[in-house]
């Protein structure tokens, strides 16, 4: 058990076998399969892009200006995500729905933006099955990578708009705060996918 | 319940990430070999998402269970590496032979 000390010293309400935790680890072993998933996909496009001969330079095709500013809208709206769950902690719950509501509102611009992006890539010529720079694959693992993380922010915003439902529904504003905690891991995993999305298809 | 967990503090947290992203964005345009730009751009990925992980996920306060559970998909990301390597080389192997086929009867 010394462990358990260990862990005593740096959170002592907390055991390991609270229902807080039982609600935290299935939501943590959901995002380590989820996390397997996108590693697969990350793993298959760096393995079609080694052993591509004509793969496009993804920074010239693709351009950072605007994911860089999505990026940075991401990492905002994990901001909000733990104020609001910092605002149910010290029992207000009228600022915790508002943080939520941000947080949502930050998924669904960033949702637009890509929309936004995919468009104006498709009218310049890049489609799942084909485009004018090269390799074929180049299209296909972009908009199936890209296309797979905004299906999670997109799945992330309705998660969150329940959240603050379910927090206007509960008795006691403390009642809701386990719940709103695992939101958050689903909504910061989005975040954490994102950066290296970010990194390994537009930058490298 | 609520009150007994700590909070890092998110805005500390929120101004490292937001210079790590603007250090990544500098990086590109650094006049650096290729490699070296890939291997700097990797470790600040991962550094910014172990930020995201520890803090905002809260696993740094967490139990060691959550934090073994956390782990594993880097332990198959791992593997996964290794089990595609073979057949990447294989591929690149494959079209420097056909490289090697075209190029060949030109020079005779």
């Amino acid at each position: 058990m010394s462990q358990a000390a260990v862990h005593s010293a740096v959170e002592p309400a907390e055991s390991p076998l609270t229902p807080e935790s039982w609600g935290k680890l299935g939501m943590w072993i959901f995002l380590a399969g989820d996390a397997v998933g996108f590693g697969t996909l990350l793993a298959a496009y760096g393995m079609m892009r080694a052993t591509s001969g004509d793969w496009p330079n993804p920074f010239s095709v693709l351009g950072i200006n605007l994911t860089a500013a999505m990026t940075f809208l991401l990492i905002c709206s994990s901001v909000t995500m733990v104020k609001a769950l910092e605002w149910l902690g010290n029992d207000d719950r009228a600022r915790a729905k508002v943080y939520l509501f941000f947080t949502a509102l930050g998924g669904a611009i960033f949702v637009s933006l890509q929309a936004y992006e995919w468009s104006h890539l498709i009218h310049r010529g890049l489609f799942i099955n084909g485009n004018p720079w090269g390799a074929a694959l180049f299209g296909t693992s972009f908009f199936i990578v890209t296309g797979f993380h905004g299906l999670h922010v997109t799945g992330g915003v309705i998660y969150l708009l329940s959240m603050i439902r379910y927090v206007s529904n509960r008795s006691q504003p403390a009642a809701s705060y386990n719940a709103v905690e695992i939101a958050g891991l689903y909504w910061h995993f989005v975040d954490l996918v994102w950066i290296m999305v970010f990194t390994f298809m537009y930058l490298l | 319940m609520a009150t007994a967990h700590k909070h890092p503090n998110y805005m500390a947290i929120f101004w490292y990430l937001a210079i790590l992203t603007v250090i990544e964005l500098g990086v590109i345009f650094m006049p650096l070999g290729k490699f070296t730009i890939g291997v700097l751009l990797c470790a600040l990925a991962l550094g910014k998402a172990t930020m995201v992980a520890m803090y905002f996920m809260h696993l740094r306060f967490e139990t060691r269970t959550l934090g073994l559970v956390a782990m594993t998909p880097l332990v198959i990301a791992t593997l996964l590496v290794f089990v595609l390597l073979p057949d990447g080389f294989a591929v690149v192997h494959q079209t420097a032979d056909k490289k090697a086929a075209v190029t060949e009867p030109a020079k005779h």
